[in-house]
């Protein structure tokens, strides 16, 4: 059995750091930010790796973003992807109708040419504007099914089983091919990219596929940093100077009585 | 005690440092055991770790360096870690894919051997006996120090930080962030003495401000109005694993660190993984500006987002020398922030700017714990002492080196020779003619082959010249090395200038006046010979620090009752001068102007030069008409008028003549003149490659920063004058007692014997502190530890001998003692041909002629 997977990622900043909103509250502070993909996506990713080292295949990984996204997709080639597509935009922000348009019109474009995906995987949700509507959006368009939420996935003769966690244990679902998965972090671990792979990434061939989808859809009106938590620690003293402190402390909450 | 923080910050203090990496914690355990208290150290990050480079450092000491300082602060750093049980010597090697590394690490030998450091050279397949997976058929061989250790950074600074703590001598503040640097006006000297740290938890008086800010040194220093001249670099690092072979050591380093020098990267285990560290990408710089705050920041401050197409070579270079390495996986991998100076030299000493705001930056690792120890014995005698620092000596730079062109400049040029060949006379390229003689434009028309020496450019040779190679019969040397940055003509002007007379340009020199009713005792507070003598007198003579040891060696004119002139070398000016407003009295009695601009300095010296200048003007330019080691104040005739001068007659090259002092823009006509009146004398422009080595070596003149260091006290240099002058100078007290002990080591010129190699090529020492032997080939210390060195080299042409200098002690410092030399890794014989004197007219009397 050979497949053919498709993975959609997005280039978002790299989480873990405050991000500054600029002045003009239209965008974020780049400069010291580095980029990724989106960690639900880089579990597709290894998933399909995964799924093609077992059953042999090929990967496309294909993403609508700036020409830098440009990076993200030869770190998917990196850590196994075959094929790199890059949907181009100007940087501006298109929302999730337009994206799924655009995205639509290129894997029908990619399908046309190198044959139907047997798979399709988007991550639940992007890490940077949480949209949740983009899987769905192209699932629809395609008439195909999809399941959102996946941290396990079979890949059958004729189907597709996918897991996903609840509150009391999980729910599993059969879905026939070609299907969507929208994945979740924890499917598995992914990669780090070996450094053979990433001198092979930068040789991988990349293909752009310009489209004629109107940029834009909701417009941004402005970004607002949130407000800092402050933390509420507060040192009650060192070792056993301590100790008079947490005492006070502990009969003051009640849990000790004075 | 753990680190939480002390809860209120104190009002005052003896000292704030400012920076807990790993200088400001062991500057402030060692500042601890010299007895400070009441001392403050506060970080913007948190501890242990607040953020800076010590946080990300690959933390590994590679004990040998061509350069004194580096090496021997590096071993003293090396042993402070073993010391606290710190540090595990995983050995390292250092490989050469290339014959010209592979001649590299034969200096490496050398400078192992000069600082005492145990290497080998091992053949390839030793190598592998050590580091398996290394590809031995891409290699040469290696340089192999068993002492090469992996040291714990952060630990080493917080038990440092600790013991200070313990003594009850320190309040640390972490999480704290320094808004500003107070300072108040000293009139007297022009500057400004630091008096408050303003942070965003309380302003703290303080007395002494140390900046050990690593990366933001120079913005914090800025606050206060000081610099401290250094950009953030980017040093990448990835680490890759997990790697079988590594993870079986179960040992965070198991085996020998391996340096892949010609491809400027390095492999260092770290557990079951392969930290590969670069030096070979682009330089990648940043103001401090563009670092994140640690909120900001992903990883820490200093750990930037990796650039993976900066590092893609290396990579492929890696895998060329452990193919292991192409399929570990990359789990971490940054753009590490370390700082770099424009003379890839650290800042350390009290800033010139504001008085007791001092630097302790440009550190690595590999060089903190002894660092901080320099600037807290320097904090604490006045001087340091486990160590000679002029090398990095903040005070060393000029203004012109101060601004962020000048910095980014050269650190962008020397980044990539970090584990580069630089050559001992290796020039920049980068930031030239930034200032020029003022003679410049003849000079160039000569074909000048300037030299640069702290921003002024200086002729090494003329190329014009190039005809005496000819006539004196000369040639190249066998080897491109020992050609690199030479050339024959050096020679040339060297015996003309013996035969006939030269012109040297001494515009570089720094002239510095100390005028006013206390400035002749000043001058007498300053110097270890006597000033106060008769206008028209000068002295050649030390200063010295308070432990006796040389801080300058210059000249000192009385040039009027109540001012004196002091002239020294390019090198030491900037360090002269701060020594001198540093001590400058307070009550405004003496007055201190820099001269440097407004006059320029001609040498005329050889057996012609009486009949050339006497051209120029009537005056009896006889010895007792302009004697040995006074100045005339006189008119030459010059075509287009008379210039005033100050005939000097001294001599640093073994002629007679004399240095010609005239306002600045008189120097083109003087030159000219000069020239027209030497035509049928053989008068020759000529170089620094004469005045500054060969003239001066065949005389046995010392060089300060090379034989004269604060090391070595006037007795050792052969520098002491039959008698100690009466009045009081800064060192005198150390000055008579090390009379009365007599020398540990003298000074010595050497010849060397025979210049063949084994293959039969005569080498040339470069006098790159290559190591003196005994005649069986032994390494040579003094009873002060000292090793004997090479500090000076240069062929004697009118000897016929190449020329070395170095300190030998006192049972080897006779005339006629045979020992050897050596010099990239073979030892060549050489014998004591002067010890206190000259190999060359040792009479003077071609001075005084």
């Amino acid at each position: 059995m050979s497949l053919r997977i498709l993975v959609c990622v997005k280039r978002v900043p790299a989480p873990g750091a405050r991000i500054n909103v600029t002045d003009d509250g239209q965008s974020v502070e780049t400069a010291h930010l580095g980029f990724t993909t989106s960690p639900h996506e880089e579990c597709a990713l290894e998933e399909a790796v995964q799924l093609t080292e077992a059953n042999g295949g090929t990967v496309v990984v294909l993403t609508l973003g700036p020409p830098e996204a440009e990076e993200q997709l030869r770190y998917a080639a990196s850590v196994g992807a075959h094929e790199l597509v890059l949907v181009p935009t100007d940087g501006t922000a298109w929302d999730p109708q337009r994206t799924a348009t655009a995205l639509t019109e290129a894997i029908e474009a990619q399908e046309a040419a190198g044959g139907a995906f047997d798979l399709i995987l988007f991550g639940n949700e992007s890490a940077d504007s949480g949209g949740f509507q983009v899987g769905v959006r192209v699932a629809r368009a395609l008439g195909r099914p999809i399941v959102n939420g996946i941290k396990g996935i079979e890949v059958g003769a004729e189907s597709v089983t996918a897991r996903r966690a609840v509150d009391a244990g999980s729910e599993v679902y059969e879905l026939p091919r070609p299907a969507v998965l929208g994945v979740k972090e924890g499917l598995n671990l992914p990669r780090y990219p070996t450094m053979r792979g990433r001198l092979a990434s930068k040789k991988a061939e990349l293909v752009t596929a310009e489209l004629d989808v109107e940029a834009g859809g909701q417009r941004l009106v402005a970004l607002r940093q949130p407000e800092e938590q402050v933390s509420n620690t507060e040192l009650l003293g060192d070792s056993p100077a301590a100790a008079t402190a947490v005492v006070d402390l502990l009969e003051e909450l009640g849990v000790l009585e004075s | 005690m753990s680190d939480i923080p002390s809860t209120a910050m104190p009002a005052t203090a003896k000292v704030v440092v400012i920076g807990a990496g790993i200088v400001g914690n062991c500057l402030v355990g060692h500042l601890a055991d010299l007895g400070w208290t009441d001392m403050v150290l506060i970080d913007k990050g948190p501890l242990p770790n607040p953020g800076g480079s010590t946080g990300h450092a690959s933390n590994f000491i590679f004990p040998v360096d061509h350069n004194k300082e580096m090496a021997l602060l590096g071993v003293q750093s090396a042993n402070q870690y073993r010391d606290l049980g710190l540090s595990v010597d995983s050995g390292g090697i250092e490989v050469a894919r290339t014959q010209e590394r592979w001649d590299e690490l034969q200096r490496r030998m050398t400078s192992a051997m000069a600082w005492g450091v145990e290497a080998h050279l091992l053949t390839p397949e030793q190598v592998t006996e050590l580091v398996p997976f290394v590809n031995d058929e891409i290699i040469l061989g290696g340089f192999y120090c068993p002492s090469v250790s992996v040291v714990d950074s952060l630990e080493t600074g917080t038990v440092m930080r600790r013991k200070a703590q313990d003594k009850g001598v320190l309040e640390v503040f972490a999480n704290t962030e320094v808004l500003d640097i107070e300072t108040e006006p000293t009139p007297h000297n022009g500057l400004s003495k630091v008096t408050a740290v303003v942070t965003d938890k309380g302003r703290i008086e303080a007395e002494y401000v140390v900046v050990a800010c690593g990366v933001w040194s120079n913005r914090v220093a800025n606050m206060a109005g000081a610099t401290i001249p250094l950009v953030p670099a980017v040093h990448q690092m990835a680490d890759v694993g997990p790697i079988d072979i590594l993870a079986e050591t179960n040992n965070e380093i198991g085996y020998p660190i391996v340096r892949d020098m010609d491809t400027f990267c390095y492999e260092r285990q770290s557990a079951g993984s392969m930290e590969v560290g670069s030096y070979a990408h682009r330089p990648i710089l940043h103001h401090p500006d563009e670092i994140p705050s640690n909120a900001e920041a992903a990883l820490s401050p200093t750990e930037m987002p990796f650039t993976p197409d900066d590092f893609d070579e290396q990579m492929e270079q890696a895998i060329e020398l452990m193919d292991m390495l192409g399929d570990a996986e990359i789990k971490y991998a940054i753009n590490g922030l370390l700082s770099l100076t424009p003379d890839a030299m650290p800042c350390l000493g009290e800033t010139t700017e504001v008085a007791n705001l001092w630097s302790a930056a440009a550190v690595w690792v590999k060089e903190g714990p002894g660092m901080a120890q320099v600037v807290a014995e320097w904090m604490t005698h006045g001087y340091p002492r486990v160590i000679d620092a002029h090398g990095a000596d903040v005070a060393r730079f000029y203004d012109w080196e101060r601004n962020d062109e000048h910095i980014w400049a050269r650190a962008e040029e020397h980044f990539n020779k970090t584990y580069g060949i630089v050559h001992p006379a290796e020039q920049w390229a980068s930031r030239r003619g930034l200032v020029k003689g003022a003679v410049y434009d003849r000079q160039e028309a000569a074909q000048a082959e300037f030299y640069e020496a702290r921003g002024w450019e200086r002729p090494q040779w003329y190329n014009s010249n190039a005809d005496l190679v000819e006539r004196y019969d000369l040639g190249p040397r066998d080897t491109e090395w020992d050609n690199r940055w030479w050339s024959p003509i050096t020679i040339g002007e060297h015996l003309n200038l013996r035969e006939n007379c030269g012109v040297v340009d001494l515009s570089a020199f720094q002239i510095y006046d100390l005028s006013g009713p206390g400035a002749v005792e000043f001058a007498e507070r300053l110097a270890v010979n006597k000033v106060d003598k008769p206008v028209g007198s000068s002295v050649y003579t030390p200063w010295l620090n308070n432990d006796g040891g040389f801080h300058s060696d210059l000249t000192m004119m009385r040039i009027a009752e109540d001012t004196v002139r002091i002239v020294t070398g390019v090198f030491d000016g900037g360090r002269d001068r701060f020594w001198v407003l540093k001590h400058l009295p307070a009550d405004g009695s003496v007055t201190f102007t820099d001269r440097t601009r407004d006059l320029t300095t001609l040498g005329l010296w050889g057996p012609k030069a009486p009949e050339v200048l006497s051209q120029l003007t009537g005056h009896d330019l006889s010895q007792s008409g302009s004697p040995y080691g006074s100045y005339l104040d006189i008119e030459l005739d010059l075509p287009g008028g008379p210039a005033a001068v100050k005939l000097f007659r001294i001599s640093y090259v073994g002629d007679t003549g004399w240095e010609i002092y005239a306002d600045w823009d008189h120097g083109g006509a003087i030159w000219d003149a000069l020239f027209d009146a030497g035509r049928d004398h053989g008068i020759r422009p000529t170089g620094g490659g004469v005045y500054g080595s060969s003239g001066r070596m065949e005389k046995g003149y010392r060089l300060m920063g090379a034989e004269l260091e604060s090391e070595y006290d006037p007795v050792e240099a052969g520098l002491a004058r039959p008698r100690v002058k009466a009045a009081d100078f800064i060192g005198k007290e150390a000055y008579l007692a090390a009379r009365e002990r007599g020398p540990l080591a003298k000074m010595c010129t050497l010849t060397v014997e025979n210049l063949t190699d084994a293959e039969g090529r005569e080498r040339w020492m470069q006098g790159g502190n290559e190591p003196i032997l005994t005649a069986d080939g032994e390494r040579i210390e003094d009873g002060h530890g000292r090793v004997s060195r090479v500090t000076s080299a240069a062929y004697g042409p009118s000897v016929g001998k190449h020329l070395l200098l170095g300190y030998l002690p006192p049972d080897l410092a006779e005339v006629g003692t045979d020992l050897q030399v050596m010099y990239m890794h073979e030892r060549f014989p050489v014998k004591v041909a002067a010890v206190d004197g000259s190999v060359f007219d040792p009479d003077d009397t071609r001075l005084k002629t």
